[in-house]
């Protein structure tokens, strides 16, 4: 019951939205949806926390042998929770924005919120692709309408790179499907299979390129800096807090454990990838002038060392990743919230037209530094005990020793440029002269407090209590390592 | 057979309705009347109620795959009526002779997906034919609907030429015109049979525009007046795609190592020219001419795998295509600016308008929640189950992802680009009807189920 309402609820009132037509009360009603949806997804992790209200299955497209299966596991609360908490985050946080024609607006958001909802929770090949598309058509509308001067072209890159992944994994799963002796999309059967190596070998690139360029991982990720730059702020908080975790778990739960055999052999290159993505990212991050484009980027480096960690194939890793998909989320939005109050108030995102904000803006400017310091992951913030674990994994990946050596290293290297990118932006917008731009700047709303200070709070819980994320990811961590052993399946080929 | 009779009859009156009737409106709705008639006598004849029992001495056999499928071409014809027989009085001054040619067209439709007999075949496609011809040049005054009109007739010729041919080849390699029992051919065909069977594939591919005997379809499309490509784009293409997978399945169902790697072939060529080229026009109207193209491609998959999926697929697809396509059709029939520019800002002026017809090109493209991705899903996963048909699904869905750059220009140039698109002026029929068949496509694209369901019982 859970999963279903957690996809219908903001479904509904998204749709309800369109007919809204004044503003104010379009905003309310978005808010007033998205929390209601948060309640769901907090019941669902306290009071209904049982089998029976976090799975349901429907009849759908029988003939096919499809069916409507849809369960919240330990990876789909986090995810589902993050998803549940970030909407009233930014319906609040952008509570000032004024967009032209706001009941457009927030519908699309709601929709989109459904669809990664679905993601999250569906449990069946062709429904997850359903709404693997589902939430990309409004992500699509939103940016190309409400974005930058660019955004068109910009937008349309994302579309198409998008949409040319997930054909592909389509393929894939039409594929897995024929093998099944079942002939069904269910993820258990798909689990069943096990495929000789040559064909995993394909399949897995068949489904890997989808999830990479979502995610994205060096070489995919082109498309990612233009469309977060020219996405209006609050697209771009779903985008890269939410949307990106939609490949890391396509990685995890429909790629890894369905084909063991082609996730070890090609977990080198996959590595290789992400960590050149670390590094390349985190340099431009350095010398980007834009304070979108620079946090852009310095997500590609994150999330290169989640999929590195990934293909570590070790518990710590999977249940590291897990736990800072959504840690990486709530930063990552607090860093958008504040990079949109900024260029609300003062009209520009470059850091060399900034500096000085401290002076004027303490509250931001504190707010600021703790959520870009939990984004390098210092200790007692939240990122510190997912990124302790990820690195405890890539020493002990499965490939072997001199790699994981330099893996480690590289992937280390990029904390350290992360820590050099992070400070400067924070040097260079709070600290020096003031600009003409920032020199009758003003502290931040009320509601912007508000947000934050909601932020920092989860920020400092799951630093100093990660418990209670691991709690959750513990059981089903360890299902999907035990079922990537593979020791006994190369031995039978 | 009700639909085949019917269907002449109200051709023939249609003819006369001209003379008797002195106002539009009235031709009209007795046509729509026509359209209703029709597809509820054929809806009975599922169903065992059958008007005229006529002996076709084997030549012709109504099963639920001819009945089921003349249901939905005559659905979509009356939801075509219901958008665009309006739009046909700007066309020309015989108005009531266009219904009365678009009866004479449904005539042959309900013959060529029910024979079983080459003859019949040819029949059928001719009667498809000679009323296209027509309406193709009836913009009489305008020299492209002209020229149009004479290139399909002269390259329609030419194809039905090698259509007689073959099957002139065929009679002589089997001394029978029937279907029935050709599949007890199996070892050692004779090299009579393979040419004319070969004569035929072509002859079809160029009545379904498969690459490469596409080169009147751009031409013919852009030439003839919008309300009729619409028709032409629609249910003619699919009745032709219907006997082309009868023809195939039953009379060369045994061959099928002698044409598969053929079908492989065009498929392959019709995908990639048709959209290729879609994405370098300027004019909505020839991008959905080499869209069609295109989208045949995809039908052709359904030959190729020839399987119990390709078979239920073909009919999701159609309707799926047809349904789509009308839509867009019938708003461009209304539009004065056929380039893509001429839609900018459309979302502005008529938000009902450009929603219905992002879904209708949504539905196209292939994007989940609309019947289109359905109906490109079962015509993959129909191929992917074949042995070596998993290049070639992977080509088309490549392919398909091509597509998505010319259908989502008129998208963005509706809802993101500024312009004074003028809002054409609308009926409440016709936005009804728009958005009846925006609901259709949504609602196929969740339960299939409803249409193929049909099918099963």
């Amino acid at each position: 019951m859970i999963p279903v309402l957690l996809i219908l609820l903001p479904l509904l009132t998204g749709l309800v939205t369109f007919f809204i037509k004044d503003e104010k009360t379009a905003r309310s009603w978005a808010l007033l949806a998205s929390i209601a949806t948060l309640a769901v997804s907090l019941l669902g992790l306290t009071v209904m926390n049982d089998a029976t209200h976090l799975a349901h299955k429907a009849q759908w497209l029988q003939t096919i042998g499809s069916s409507f299966s849809v369960k919240v596991d330990g990876m789909g609360q986090l995810l589902c929770l993050l998803t549940a908490i970030s909407f009233p985050l930014i319906f609040l946080s952008t509570w000032h924005s004024n967009y032209k024609k706001a009941n457009n607006f927030f519908a699309l958001m709601l929709l989109g919120q459904a669809g990664l909802m679905g993601v999250f929770v569906a449990m069946d090949a062709l429904l997850f692709y359903f709404f693997w598309e589902l939430a990309l058509i409004p992500m699509y509308f939103l940016a190309s309408q409400w974005g930058g001067e660019k955004r068109i072209k910009a937008t349309f890159k994302f579309f198409i790179y998008t949409f040319v992944g997930s054909v592909l994994m389509l393929i894939g799963i039409l594929y897995l499907q024929s093998k099944t002796p079942d002939h069904s999309f269910a993820l258990q059967s798909f689990y069943n299979l096990s495929l000789p190596k040559g064909t995993q070998n394909w399949v897995f690139w068949l489904f890997f390129v989808a999830f990479a360029i979502k995610m994205p991982v060096w070489p995919f990720h082109t498309w990612q800096p233009d469309a977060y730059e020219q996405s209006p702020t609050a697209t771009t908080m779903v985008l890269s807090g939410i949307m990106v975790k939609m490949g890391l778990l396509g990685v995890i739960r429909w790629l890894m454990p369905v084909l063991p055999v082609a996730s070890y052999q090609n977990g080198d290159m996959v590595m290789s990838m992400a960590v050149v993505g670390i590094v390349y990212a985190s340099l431009i991050a350095i010398r980007s002038d834009d304070i979108k484009r620079l946090i852009a980027y310095s997500s590609i480096a994150h999330i290169g060392l989640m999929c590195m960690a990934l293909f570590a194939e070790n518990k710590s890793g999977m249940q590291g990743v897990m736990i800072q998909m959504f840690n990486h989320g709530i930063n990552i939005i607090g860093l958008w919230i504040m990079v949109e109050v900024i260029e609300r108030q003062y009209g520009t995102r470059k850091l060399s037209e900034l500096g000085g904000l401290a002076q004027k803006a303490p509250v931001m400017a504190i707010f600021f530094v703790i959520v870009a310091l939990a984004n390098i992951a210092l200790p007692l913030t939240n990122a510190f005990a997912g990124e302790f674990l990820m690195f405890n994994s890539l020493l002990s990946a499965k490939t072997s020793y001199l790699y994981a050596i330099l893996f480690t290293v590289f992937a280390g290297l990029g904390i350290i440029l992360a820590a050099v990118y992070t400070l400067n932006m924070i040097r260079k917008i709070f600290f020096g002269e003031l600009t003409a731009l920032t020199a009758n700047a003003q502290d931040i709303k009320l509601n912007e407090k508000l947000v934050m200070g909601i932020i920092v709070i989860l920020v400092f819980w799951f630093g100093v209590y990660p418990q209670a994320l691991l709690n959750i990811t513990d059981e089903l961590s360890q299902v999907l390592v035990n079922k990537m052993e593979i020791s006994h399946l190369l031995r039978k080929q | 057979m009700n639909a085949l009779i019917l269907s002449a009859v109200l051709g023939v009156v249609m003819m006369f309705s001209g003379i008797l009737l002195k106002q539009k409106s009235a031709i009209r709705n007795l046509a729509i009347a026509g359209i209703l008639l029709l597809l509820v006598s054929n809806i009975l004849e599922t169903y065992g109620t059958v008007f005229f029992k006529v002996n076709t001495e084997g030549m012709m056999y109504f099963d639920r795959f001819a009945l089921f499928f003349n249901t939905i071409v005559l659905l979509s014809t009356l939801l075509y009526l219901l958008l665009t027989a309006r739009d046909m009085e700007k066309v020309g001054v015989n108005y009531a002779e266009y219904f009365a040619l678009i009866f004479f067209i449904l005539c042959g439709i309900t013959l060529v997906s029910s024979f079983k007999s080459l003859l019949i075949l040819f029949l059928g496609i001719e009667i498809i034919s000679i009323p296209l011809y027509i309406l193709t040049g009836t913009d009489k005054r305008n020299l492209k609907s002209n020229e149009a009109s004479l290139k399909y007739l002269l390259l329609g010729a030419f194809s039905t030429g090698l259509m007689l041919m073959g099957i002139a080849l065929i009679y002589g390699a089997r001394g029978t015109f029937s279907t029935e029992g050709a599949n007890l051919v199996t070892d050692k065909p004779s090299a009579l049979l393979l040419a004319g069977m070969i004569l035929l594939l072509f002859s079809m591919s160029f009545k379904a525009s498969a690459a490469p005997f596409h080169f009147w379809t751009p031409d013919v499309y852009d030439g003839a007046p919008t309300v009729f490509t619409s028709f032409m784009a629609t249910i003619v293409k699919a009745a032709v795609f219907i006997a082309f997978i009868r023809l195939f399945d039953e009379a060369f169902g045994t061959l099928r190592s002698q044409w598969q790697l053929w079908i492989a072939v065009i498929t392959a060529a019709t995908l990639f020219i048709g959209n290729i080229t879609a994405v370098f026009q300027q004019s909505v109207k020839r991008m959905l001419a080499y869209s069609s193209i295109a989208q045949a491609g995809f039908m052709l998959l359904s030959l190729y795998a020839m399987n119990t999926d390709a078979k239920e697929g073909i009919l999701l697809y159609v309707t799926a295509y047809s349904f789509a396509t009308i839509g867009i059709f019938a708003v461009l029939a209304k539009m004065n600016d056929y380039t893509f520019d001429g839609f900018n800002g459309l979302a502005q002026k008529d938000p009902l308008l450009a929603g219905s017809l992002t879904v209708f090109l949504l539905s196209l493209a292939g994007i989940p929640l609309t019947a289109g991705f359905l109906a490109k899903f079962y015509m993959l996963k129909a191929t992917v189950a074949t042995p070596q048909g998993l290049w070639l699904a992977i080509f088309a869905i490549l392919m398909a992802a091509v597509s998505v750059y010319y259908y989502f220009r008129v998208i963005q140039a509706m809802y993101f680009k500024e312009g004074d698109a003028k809002a054409p002026e609308t009926t409440p029929v016709f936005r009804w009807t728009l958005v009846i068949l925006a609901a259709l496509i949504i609602l196929l694209g969740i339960f299939p189920d409803l249409l193929l369901h049909w099918f099963y019982f």
